[in-house]
């Protein structure tokens, strides 16, 4: 291939990748879109009259209710209603929660960072330590470590999540002591900066822990089949026949190409940072937006369970399209798609 | 008629014969049969009076006891035994897993065959909607539907049918699309069969092996999310499933009286059904695609 050639299908390919970028951040939007329409029609089939709801069992005048639902657009055609909803949500006025009567937006914002960091350190251990077991595992393929690691996963795999973190609260935290049973904080504590952050960790060993061995087994399981798929494959032959150890052979050549989809899980698994750790949340009372979710339910608190699921989708939606573009950088091939 | 029927018999033989050479298919088929068993023979396992507070009272049923004190599991916060609540739990767990399932394959199959079969326009339409449901968080679309919907078992079904469909139709849609392309189907239709009867006679039986697979796949998660959407508060109050077990043992404070009779059993029953699901799934996978082997 001349010079000038290579030239233009670099050019070309560049071109075709902005291409395949914008659709995808298009389609990503109009994703958003569908989800603010199923949320607005969804909650609007249940939620006839929201301002009765709001102030239900309370002596509040019917000419002051009356003025509420003008003041939110409540008398006007469901068309008009959706327009409001819209411009409301952009200004992320989410409405009111039945339980707090506090902004849903201002009660939301807080639960973020707890849940952040829980579900960030675990998400970010799952996948090193279970991409790691899945490389062992399909390197030695059929011998004691890939049996043990496969069963092993299979089975964190296959248990509820939360019921995982009762066993571990009763057996570290109730029975050994060795561990709070919950919170985030001591309670009635004052601490302030290392003490403070000490902690929280302190707190967060045991749900951390939980959600890793929860989340372990998908990267092991996805990582080893797609390491036999490379495995197969001519050019590692090559790379042994040219005499390199073992061990360059699996880490320069076979596992750099197995890892693309365990890229995607990640990227895809850490959209559902956000929603992923529910009830496990609730299990150690964790006050991250999971538990925020729980007490919604209980309510039931419409507007609160309304603004959730916004997010969690919207988080949803954002990863994936970081998963679609680092997958098009990753992988040139997927240009042609 | 009947050679297509001898031959359909001679294949689920074959397959059989298969199933049977492996060990990780015959345990989960095990442990499967033994739960199902127990949940058909409940009657017989455990009286389903056991299961008020008013009778457990009345009987004189300690609290909270432990197993030694109360055979063969135990008591709860209400003096119900813990064994009659796990026997007739393993009832609703399993029904709801299963007919979840059956309401996901069949939506995602329906789709799956008229995006894949019909193509074109209802294909674009369809895959659309498909990528919206996936793109949405499956759990969190579940909770906000059951918290509408209200506590029922019939609720639980259709939220989990109605949010984990979209995987099944695009892995039906792209079976379709290759079988679409084989000769017999050009065969049928150039002999004048119209669009019903090929999907019903060539393409139908030529997915149904992987429905199944997948089928038996999905059951696990039917079961999880049955189990996570009952803990979360939104079970049927008057059919505990294992799941709901767990929500009143947690709510009731089982977890700090090491209470482990209560909220034990429910977990490992989960549990053992899930990878019983897991293991068959995987076989029938492996017989269907020789290629997979071992995996």
């Amino acid at each position: 291939m001349s010079g000038s050639d290579r030239l233009t299908s670099e050019h070309a390919r560049r071109r075709g990748r902005r291409r395949l970028i914008l659709r995808k951040v298009l389609g990503s939007i109009l994703t958003l879109i569908f989800v603010l329409v199923f949320n607005f029609f969804l909650f609007r089939v249940v939620q006839t009259d929201p301002i009765g709801s709001l102030f239900r069992g309370r002596n509040v005048p019917a000419e002051t209710l009356e003025n509420l639902r003008t003041s939110f657009g409540l008398d006007k055609p469901i068309g008009t209603q959706f327009l409001f909803y819209l411009k409301e949500t952009a200004q992320l006025n989410l409405g009111i929660s039945y339980q707090t009567r506090q902004s849903v937006w201002d009660e939301i914002v807080v639960a973020i960072p707890p849940t952040v960091a829980l579900v960030g350190v675990s998400a970010v251990l799952s996948a090193v330590i279970g991409t790691l077991g899945g490389v062992i595992a399909a390197w030695r393929r059929n011998t004691w470590k890939d049996q043990s690691i496969t069963s092993g996963t299979m089975v964190f795999y296959s248990m509820p999540d939360f019921w995982l973190g009762m066993i571990m609260l009763v057996l570290f935290g109730v029975v050994l002591g060795w561990f709070p049973v919950g919170g985030m904080t001591d309670a009635g504590s004052n601490e302030t900066g290392l003490a403070l952050l000490l902690d929280e960790l302190y707190h967060m060993f045991l749900p951390a822990l939980t959600l890793t061995l929860a989340y372990l087994g998908e990267y092991t399981l996805v990582t080893r089949s797609s390491l036999l798929d490379v495995m197969g494959e001519d050019y590692l032959t090559v790379a042994r026949a040219k005499g390199l150890r073992d061990v360059v052979v699996r880490n320069r050549h076979a596992v750099p190409n197995a890892l693309l989809p365990v890229v995607t899980l990640t990227a895809i698994n850490f959209g559902f940072v956000l929603s992923g750790a529910i009830a496990v949340e609730t299990v150690f009372s964790w006050p991250g937006l999971g538990k925020a979710t729980a007490d919604a339910i209980r309510g039931p608190d419409l507007p609160m369970l309304q603004g959730l699921f916004l997010l969690f989708s919207a988080a949803v939606i954002f990863f994936n399209l970081i998963a679609d573009i680092t997958y098009s950088w990753l992988d040139p091939r997927v240009e042609e798609i | 008629m009947s050679l297509a029927m001898q031959r359909r018999r001679a294949t689920a033989g074959r397959v059989w014969k298969q199933f049977r050479g492996s060990r990780q298919g015959m345990i989960g088929l095990s442990v499967l049969a033994i739960f199902i068993m127990m949940a058909l023979a409940a009657p017989l396992l455990a009286d389903v009076r056991e299961l008020s507070p008013v009778y457990a009272r009345a009987a004189g049923n300690p609290q909270w006891a432990p197993p030694g004190e109360f055979p063969p599991l135990g008591t709860d916060f209400i003096r119900r035994s813990v064994w009659a609540q796990f026997v007739w739990g393993s009832r609703v767990s399993l029904f709801v897993g299963l007919a979840a399932t059956v309401l996901t394959i069949l939506i995602g199959s329906i789709v799956g065959i008229l995006s894949g079969f019909v193509g074109g326009r209802t294909d674009a339409i369809l895959m659309r909607v498909t990528e919206w449901f996936l793109v949405i968080p499956f759990l969190p679309l579940a909770i906000v539907l059951a918290s509408i919907l209200g506590r029922s078992v019939w609720n639980i079904i259709f939220v989990i049918g109605i949010t984990s469909w979209p995987s099944t139709a695009r892995l039906v849609r792209a079976q379709v699309l290759t079988v679409k392309q084989r000769l017999f189907v050009d065969r049928a239709r150039s002999l004048g069969g119209g669009g019903t009867h090929i999907v019903g006679h060539h393409i139908l039986p030529n997915v149904s092996g992987l429905i199944l697979a997948n089928a038996t796949l999905a059951v696990p998660i039917s079961i999880l999310t049955e189990t996570t959407l009952s803990f979360l508060g939104l079970g049927d109050p008057t059919a505990a499933s294992w799941g709901k077990m767990l929500e009143e043992a947690f709510v009731n404070g089982a977890m700090t009286r090491n209470a482990w009779w209560y909220f034990m059993p429910p977990g490992l029953g989960i549990l053992a059904v899930v990878l019983a699901f897991t293991l068959i799934g995987r076989t029938l996978e492996e017989i269907a695609n020789p290629r997979l082997g071992g995996r």
